[in-house]
């Protein structure tokens, strides 16, 4: 996957002359310690971060912990103090006034807490804003309009007032308007958070349903811990302006790393966030006989592999033993009823899967085994402390 | 014992006699300057008013407050109009709403600009605002002494008085309009690209527009007093009636002079209040009012079509 936007040793400090407080957190001094040594606020401590090409990459943390700072920094609304952000490896810290109003005009979009559409303004117009600016000519601005609308499900709505709309709506028409202008990277700070819980779940599916078919790079603030899990690729995590945890939504929940994370992952629901390759057993196939293999189950059992790595039958642990002893013939003592589980499955649709008594195989993609899980592995994984010789996270 | 009078030793009055006429000599054509534009928009305005026919311009007028305002308004304004003319003091009625038009025009024109200037620059603010701390802390009567002493008396130096007593509130409440904008707009501009110039007529300017109509308003009552005022220094007019009145004792004249101005007051009021007043969460009540001049519904309506639509569709992804 490429980058698309990488932020490298970001500060931002909250004054006129931050040269003190810059060289104070050189030296490891934290936001506290600064504000009380010099009264300045500091937003942004030595952030680095990358942002893979259509990912949605949540930004989190407590309020004040600096996440509008840093998404505010990315199109430059807060000036950073020090530090580079590299948009495609150009760095708009530096680009010029010109350079920087290209940028926000085509490059970077915007999404606002509190939609921050116009009232005076009809959807349509607000739709066609950004394209206004760039002086795009009244009938392709329109229809241009008129295209995003239909895509966020407001194809009729054109002519009303932004007033005349519900929050989901108004919110709708605010992406339609960070869409019209056709920018790869769109900045959606507490886009959601406005909204009450169900109009929210509703907005975020919009968001992924877009997002499948658009495959935007985007930044998402939030301070809401399941809208992260929900949406994001990759979570990083804030505290008094650093980053503390940065990563995929399962290796955060299953290491937090630190108490203030763990705070956030405590009522995750873990059997939607981990899938099966999360909790089982890796398998290590030995030699059964020709052009077989054996991985073991755990329980005495164990399954049997083709040389391409299929998983043909299971043996129970009576006929294994058998089988070891006496040298029976494998045919027909081949159990067919084992489950097969996919490794991306969450661990809910693999608890749901499981069968007492049958063995469990975990297969990628191509169909080749991966893994085997037991019941207590399931629910190991499904309960908050990580299980202990899983695959672990695949971050 | 020291007596108070004992004290004006400092021939202050003379100082300021001799500073005024060496600025009146010196600074002649800034004056002049200033004096031509109010002159040349003044005498037009006294022109046109004088030039309409009675009826047509009631009936103009009252098609405005109904459009602008609304059926009450109008009502009154044709009342309050026929009642002038029915007074005898149509003619001045005329000469003293030019001079409260042509201060609305030169107000708008100059302070407008000036208070987005303020607006945009925290240095021209900290100039602009004491100055018009003390020009709306001076009793209007005051104002009537430097005009004099620069500009000389009559109808035009009146004027000149007239727009700067009325234009303090424009230039402020232009200031506090665009300065109120939610930042969250601003920086809704800022994100997509605007330049200076573009946020200010994209985004501020329409968003101040309701503000910015508030002032109007106020300038408009400031000219109205003001234009009564300034029949002191010879400027023609309803106050002429009063002051005339007044200095014959003829209580009747005087008495007919105050209720037109009253009458012309309340219906310059009503109609620059209702143009003001924010019609409903969209806020664009100039807008709105002035389309409605060219619809066949009128504003009002549009208004309650607009609020029966709020809570009727569902909420949820209408169209898909
Ligand atoms: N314009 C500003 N001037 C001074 N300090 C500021 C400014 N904006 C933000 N801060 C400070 O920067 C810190 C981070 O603020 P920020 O708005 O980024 O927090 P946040 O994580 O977005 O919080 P929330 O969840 O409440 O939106 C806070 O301590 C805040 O007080
Ligand atoms: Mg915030």
């Amino acid at each position: 996957m490429t980058e698309r936007l990488r932020v490298e040793n970001l500060y931002k400090v909250f004054s006129k002359s931050p040269e003190p407080a810059l060289r104070m957190l050189a030296q490891g001094a934290k936001k506290a310690e600064v504000l009380v040594k010099t009264g300045i606020v500091v937003g942004l401590n030595d952030v680095s971060l990358s942002v893979p090409t259509g990912a949605i990459y949540m930004v989190m943390g407590l309020s004040g912990s600096g996440k509008s700072t840093l998404a505010r920094c990315i199109n430059r609304l807060n000036e950073p103090s020090a530090g580079r952000i590299l948009l495609d490896g150009q760095d708009i810290v530096t680009a010029g006034e010109a350079e920087l109003r290209d940028i926000r005009r085509t490059r970077i979009s915007m999404v606002f807490q509190h939609f921050a559409l116009l009232p005076n303004r009809t959807v349509a117009e607000n739709t066609e804003f950004g394209l206004k600016l760039q002086g795009v000519s009244p009938r392709v601005r329109r229809q241009r309009a008129e295209e995003v609308l239909s895509i966020v499900g407001l194809a009729r709505w054109g002519n009303h007032y932004p007033h005349e709309l519900s929050g989901g709506m108004r919110q709708r028409v605010g992406l339609a308007r960070a869409l019209a202008t056709d920018a790869d990277v769109l900045i959606m700070d507490e886009a959601f958070s406005a909204l009450d819980p169900l109009i929210r779940t509703e907005m975020q599916d919009e968001l992924l349903r877009l997002q499948r078919s658009l495959k935007k790079t985007i930044l998402f603030i939030t301070h809401d811990f399941q809208e992260a899990l929900k949406l994001g690729t990759r979570i990083a995590i804030m505290a008094d302006g650093e980053l503390v945890r940065e990563g995929t939504p399962q290796s955060i929940v299953l290491e937090p790393g630190s108490d203030y994370v763990a705070a956030f992952t405590r009522e995750v629901d873990r059997s939607r966030l981990f899938d099966a390759r999360s909790a089982m057993n890796p398998v290590q196939p030995v030699p059964l006989a020709a052009g077989l293999s054996l991985a073991e189950t755990g329980d005495g059992g164990g399954l049997v592999l083709d040389d391409a790595g299929l998983v043909v039958g299971a043996l129970d642990a009576d006929t294994l033993r058998a089988l070891r002893t006496g040298g029976t013939s494998l045919g027909n003592l081949l159990r067919k009823d084992f489950v097969t589980v996919h490794e991306c499955d969450s661990l809910l649709d693999v608890a749901r899967a499981h069968r007492a008594g049958r063995p469990m195989a975990v297969v990628d993609g191509a169909g080749r085994l991966t893994g085997t899980l037991a019941a207590d592995r399931i629910l190991a994984g499904i309960a908050s402390t990580p299980p202990q010789a899983a695959g672990g996270p695949h971050a | 014992m020291l007596d108070a009078d004992d004290l004006a030793v400092f021939p202050v009055d003379s100082w300021i006699q001799d500073g005024v006429a060496w600025v009146a000599l010196n600074l002649r054509p800034l004056f002049l300057a200033i004096k031509w534009p109010v002159e040349y928009v003044l005498n037009l305005n006294i022109y046109l008013l004088h030039e309409i026919p009675f009826l047509a311009f009631v009936a103009v007028a009252v098609l405005l407050a109904w459009r602008l305002a609304s059926l009450g308004v109008a009502a009154f304004t044709a009342i309050a109009l026929v009642a002038i003319a029915a007074l005898g003091v149509w003619s001045e009625a005329m000469t003293t709403l030019s001079l409260i038009t042509t201060a609305i025009v030169i107000c708008a024109a100059v302070g407008i600009p000036i208070g987005i200037g303020c607006a945009r620059s925290d240095r021209m603010w900290g100039v602009v605002r004491p100055v018009l701390d003390i020009m709306q802390t001076t009793p209007t009567f005051v104002y009537l002494v430097p005009v004099v002493m620069l500009f000389g008396v009559g109808t035009v130096p009146g004027e000149v008085a007239v727009v700067t007593a009325a234009a303090p509130p424009l230039i402020r409440f232009t200031n506090l309009g665009i300065r109120m904008v939610e930042t969250e707009m601003v920086e809704a501009g800022l994100a997509f690209g605007a330049t200076k110039r573009q946020l200010l007529w994209e985004v501020q300017l329409p968003l101040a527009v309701p503000t910015i109509l508030g002032g109007l308003n106020q300038t408009v009552l400031t000219a109205m007093v003001m234009s009564v005022v300034v029949a002191m220094i010879g400027a023609e007019g309803l106050g002429l009636v009063v002051l005339q009145g007044l200095g014959r004792l003829d209580v009747g004249r005087a008495a007919v002079g105050g209720i037109a101005i009253v009458l012309l007051a309340m219906v310059l009021d009503r109609i620059t209040q209702k143009l003001a007043q924010p019609g409903g969460p969209g806020g664009r009540p100039l807008l709105r009012s002035l389309r409605g001049l060219f619809r066949a519904d009128r504003p009002v309506e549009n208004q309650a079509v607009a609020g029966k639509t709020v809570g009727g569709p569902a909420i949820a992804n209408p169209d898909q």
